[in-house]
């Protein structure tokens, strides 16, 4: 924040992302809807804003695209600062809504043609960039349909070809495949991956679905409540949460966190959470007596909850995911020996919530 | 079980006869207009004392001497020309202020938006029966007495705040992802009005011309007060003031006149009624 | 796989110089100009007006001349002395009273006939509203005839009927001439007002409307208890315009009386006309018009009222 007294002409970005917030407020009245984001978006690369419902995504993607005027921060693109005066149509950013916004009074190739046409691209030109665009996500067929003769998932790759019809720095993607259903969804979470990694463009993507996140991004910047909370590799943020909001909201079943004493919270994974008999010999294990209180069976895991008979206050359940190859028996009512290696462990502040390293 | 039934035909048979009483009330003056357009004056003009003669029916043969009179006989084709001028123009400047005013207070006017478009609809409750006596010395030091302009100035008056009110509804309909996709598809905003809004406001738009027009149509105070040379006349002040020749009215042509001009006004506005009150009720009725 | 026509430009991205705003990307501005218009024309043409029509009523002004002397209250105090003036206040008041009364009944009752199913009922509805979308100065010329007071088919009918003892001058008659002219205005009105109540009960929920519909003993009850109180915004609506257009009604006494017989139908609106325009005393029929004013303020302020109703509602 000292940065902020500091003249602008000394703020010039150095060596930096391709797009870049830094500071990034907006407040709706009362509501912190984005509250002084930092985020640094590389060239080419593909970065997933995760976050339950109304933590500030959406609106965090607003203003980079333009649409939204910041409360206090900044904004910079390819390294200038485009925040104060650089409206939208001029920021070389295509965005794909969740409601797809496609023309209803506009066919699908009229659709593609439209931001074409506010770049005053020559007719043959603009035709094979259509076709291009169209062929791209399969189109080809469908050019002439207006908005409501298509399907979701053909409205989706309408929009998507829109999108990238005229070549955009950045795409911003908000919850774009939200309104398909599971099939579509998956298919299209491929395809899309596929598609940036073919055209390279620097893509951000908001999604409440840590699936979808996991699955897309290089990177994934966990939000809540207006902040970022953790940006990282999708592995680093499940491996190395860096709080209990993190912890917890990343993983399904989400992070066990178990009380250890007044000042500190121990984290485990249920698939690192196993019955004692099954490492065997290894060393630096912890131990804990599970009291088993239901058992579900999912097919390729057995999800156990229960109570640590250690943990003084055991008010939030514990889950175990047996995979079903371990074939340890689990009864609802017994108590069972389960164990977590060391390394597996993390450890928060039970007051900030934070991270700490592990104690000696 | 029959007892049942038979309350249920009893009933059936209130809800039509109610339907019919109030069409009958309802329609009755246009079956009169009618009937009176095309009566023979010998079948006319029988005192309602000779119980004998039937008025509710053609006694003699329809004719169509009336409605000749009226086209070629009476300046009724002049007033007709001189509605659509006075029409057209009004529609114009409507169009032309109400559709930006009712997109700046639906998107662009903010929190402010909202108390001005309810101020605005306000002066739509401030009558001509209060304003034509400003009006008749502000049109007299303009010097537009007898003019056709001094209506073209005036009936905008009601018709902008109206029509502000409607195509601000209208505007809030259009979804504002698209205005936002466009903007990032590369326009500006005012491109994007032209581009997207506009295009999607076609049938709003459709329906301020024609409250314009009807309204323009209904007016008779203004009218009355600016205009008293018969060929500068509109169709709502011609027909009821200067078809009487003396003391005495052609009420054949009067009501051949009342006929023509007001059913396809009727037809017109009742098949845009409905966006009519919801314009009207905004606010009354949620959803 | 051949790339596309763009997958080369991603490569090397020339520095950008970014597009600044231009006027047409400035909302506020865009906005401001985009009001401007309709701002300015309301308040010259309909703001101002309305002054003058206040600072008129101040004055001596004739319609001859451009003189514009100051007279202080005398035009309030004459016409306080005036019994004229008094009919008229009285007249547009009773007018507006009774019409509305029977516009109210009327409309409620040919909204839930509307509302119950039947065959023809679009047909009905659009028949229904004709009166109220004909120009009303032909409409009243139609009334006029069916008035006349030697072929009248009302007093035909009644004769017929062998109801009518005497003769009906309608508009030879004071109390016979408010009968024709309130029967106008309801005649006017009353579609208009079905139409917004029956808007207002697509907001009932179907089965209350129902029962009120199929249980006949409860019809009363069920109007009064359920329908009635769920309908009250709207009701409002329509009183509040039906107000509006009965009390500031110029065309329809105008037309069908003038104000007559011996004066004793006139309503503020014509008296404002006759002083003002005819008998060229602009001030005097300033001052007659301004009356009008409280039944306008209540209404506005009830319009008010609903629209943040609605705003705090939604
Ligand atoms: N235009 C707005 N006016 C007021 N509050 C808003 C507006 N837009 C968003 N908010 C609030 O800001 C918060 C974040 O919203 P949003 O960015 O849409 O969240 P997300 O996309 O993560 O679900 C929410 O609490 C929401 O209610
Ligand atoms: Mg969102």
């Amino acid at each position: 924040m000292a940065t902020l007294t500091q003249p602008p002409a000394t703020e010039e970005p150095t060596a930096l992302g391709y797009v870049e917030t830094r500071g990034l407020s907006k407040h709706f009245g009362d509501v912190r809807a984005v509250d002084g984001v930092d985020l640094c978006v590389m060239e080419g690369e593909f970065v997933v804003l995760l976050g339950p419902s109304g933590c500030g995504k959406t609106t965090l993607m607003r203003m980079i695209a333009g649409l939204e005027k910041p409360t206090a921060g900044e904004i910079y693109i390819a390294g200038e600062r485009v925040d104060d005066d650089v409206p939208p149509r001029a920021r070389g950013i295509a965005m794909v809504f969740q409601s797809y916004a496609l023309y209803p009074h506009k066919t699908a190739f009229q659709n593609i043609a439209f931001p074409l046409e506010a770049a005053q691209v020559e007719r043959s030109t603009l035709r094979r960039k259509v076709q291009w665009a169209a062929a791209l996500f399969g189109l080809d067929r469908l050019l002439d349909r207006r908005p409501r003769q298509l399907s979701g998932g053909e409205r989706q790759r309408v929009a998507l070809a829109r999108a990238v019809v005229r070549d955009p720095k950045v795409f911003l993607l908000d919850e774009p495949l939200s309104n398909l259903d599971a099939k579509l969804r998956a298919m299209a979470r491929f395809e899309l991956k596929q598609l940036q990694r073919q055209l390279g463009t620097t893509t951000i993507y908001v999604t409440h679905d840590q699936v979808e996140a996991m699955g897309l991004g290089d990177r994934i910047a966990v939000m809540d409540k207006g902040k970022i909370r953790q940006i990282g590799t999708p592995r680093d943020v499940y491996d190395n949460p860096a709080d209990t909001f993190v912890a917890t909201f990343l993983g399904s079943p989400p992070m066990n966190l178990v009380e250890q004493d007044e000042h500190t919270l121990v984290g485990f994974r249920p698939e690192h959470f196993l019955p004692r008999e099954v490492f065997g010999e290894e060393p630096d294990l912890v131990t804990f007596r599970l009291r088993v209180r239901e058992v579900e069976y999912l097919g390729s895991d057995r999800l156990a909850y229960g109570y640590l008979e250690e943990e003084r206050r055991s008010d939030q359940p514990v889950i175990a995911a047996v995979p079903i190859t371990i074939t340890a028996p689990l009864a609802e009512g017994e108590v069972y020996e389960f164990a977590v290696r060391r390394r597996d462990l993390r450890f928060f502040d039970a007051r900030t919530g934070l991270r700490k390293p592990a104690p000696r | 079980m029959s007892g049942r039934a038979a309350v249920r035909v009893a009933k059936r048979a209130a809800l039509y006869t109610a339907a019919v009483a109030f069409t009958v009330f309802a329609v009755f003056p246009f079956y009169w207009m009618f009937l009176t357009a095309f009566k023979q004056n010998r079948d006319l003009y029988v005192g309602a004392t000779n119980l004998q003669h039937v008025p509710w029916i053609f006694n003699d043969p329809p004719t169509l001497d009336h409605v000749r009179l009226l086209f070629f006989n009476t300046p009724y084709l002049v007033w007709v020309k001189n509605t659509a001028l006075v029409g057209a123009a009004v529609v114009a400047i409507t169009l032309v202020v109400a559709v930006p005013a009712g997109y700046s207070l639906a998107r662009l006017a903010g929190r402010w938006g909202e108390r001005l478009g309810i101020g605005i609809f306000l002066t739509y409750l401030v009558p001509p029966t209060l304003l034509f006596i400003p009006f008749a010395r502000v049109i007299s030091v303009l010097g537009l007495q007898n003019q056709l302009g001094a209506l073209v100035l005036v009936y905008p008056t009601f018709t902008i705040p109206f029509c502000t009110w409607l195509m601000m509804g209208f505007f809030r309909a259009v979804p504002r992802d698209l205005e936002e996709q466009a903007m990032i598809d590369g326009y500006s905003r005012l491109a994007v009005i032209g581009k997207v809004v506009l295009p999607l406001a076609v049938p709003g738009m459709l329906t301020v011309v024609i409250f314009a027009f009807t309204l323009v149509l209904q007016e008779f105070v203004y009218a009355l007060t600016f205009i008293s040379q018969v060929e500068r006349m509109t169709l709502s002040l011609g027909v009821p003031v200067a078809l009487v020749r003396g003391d005495v009215f052609y009420w054949g042509s009067l009501m051949a006149a009342c006929l023509i001009t007001s059913l396809p006004i009727a037809v017109l506005y009742s098949s845009f009624i409905d966006r009519f009150i919801a314009g009207l009720t905004a606010g009354a009725v949620k959803g | 796989m051949a790339p596309g026509p763009q997958a080369q430009a991603t490569l090397a991205p020339p520095a950008p110089a970014f597009a600044r705003r231009t006027l047409a990307d400035r909302e506020s501005v865009l906005g401001t100009l985009m009001l401007a218009p309709a701002l300015a024309y309301v308040i010259l043409l309909v703001g101002v007006p309305f002054a003058l029509a206040i600072l008129l009523s101040f004055s001596s002004a004739t319609a001859g001349s451009l003189d514009f002397t100051w007279a202080g209250l005398r035009n309030f105090a004459k016409l306080l002395g005036d019994p004229q003036f008094h009919r008229a206040l009285g007249n547009t008041l009773r007018f507006m009273l009774v019409s509305q009364v029977l516009v109210m009944v009327l409309a409620v009752s040919a909204a839930h006939v509307l509302d119950a199913a039947f065959v023809g009922k679009r047909v009905v509805r659009s028949l229904l509203l004709l009166p109220w979308a004909a120009p009303v100065a032909l409409a009243s010329m139609a009334w006029v005839w069916i008035f006349d007071s030697t072929f009248s088919v009302v007093n035909w009918t009644l004769k017929v009927l062998g109801l009518l003892p005497g003769w009906l001058y309608w508009f030879g008659e004071p109390g016979l001439a408010t009968v024709a002219i309130i029967t106008v205005h309801v005649w006017r009105m009353f579609p208009f007002a079905t139409v917004i109540v029956l808007a207002g009960m697509s907001v009932i929920p179907q089965d209350v409307r129902e029962a009120a519909v199929v249980d006949g003993a409860g019809f009363f009850r069920r109007l009064f208890h359920v329908n009635l109180p769920m309908l009250l915004p709207v009701v409002t609506v329509a009183v509040v315009f039906g107000v509006v257009f009965t009390a500031t009604d110029f065309s329809v006494v105008w037309l069908l009386t003038r104000g007559g017989p011996y004066n004793s139908t006139h309503v503020l609106a014509t008296l404002a006309f006759q002083r003002g325009i005819l008998g060229a005393n602009l001030g005097e029929g300033a001052a007659v018009a301004l009356f009008l004013l409280p039944v306008l303020l209540v209404a506005a302020v009830v319009m008010l009222r609903l629209a943040r109703r609605a705003e705090v509602g939604t």
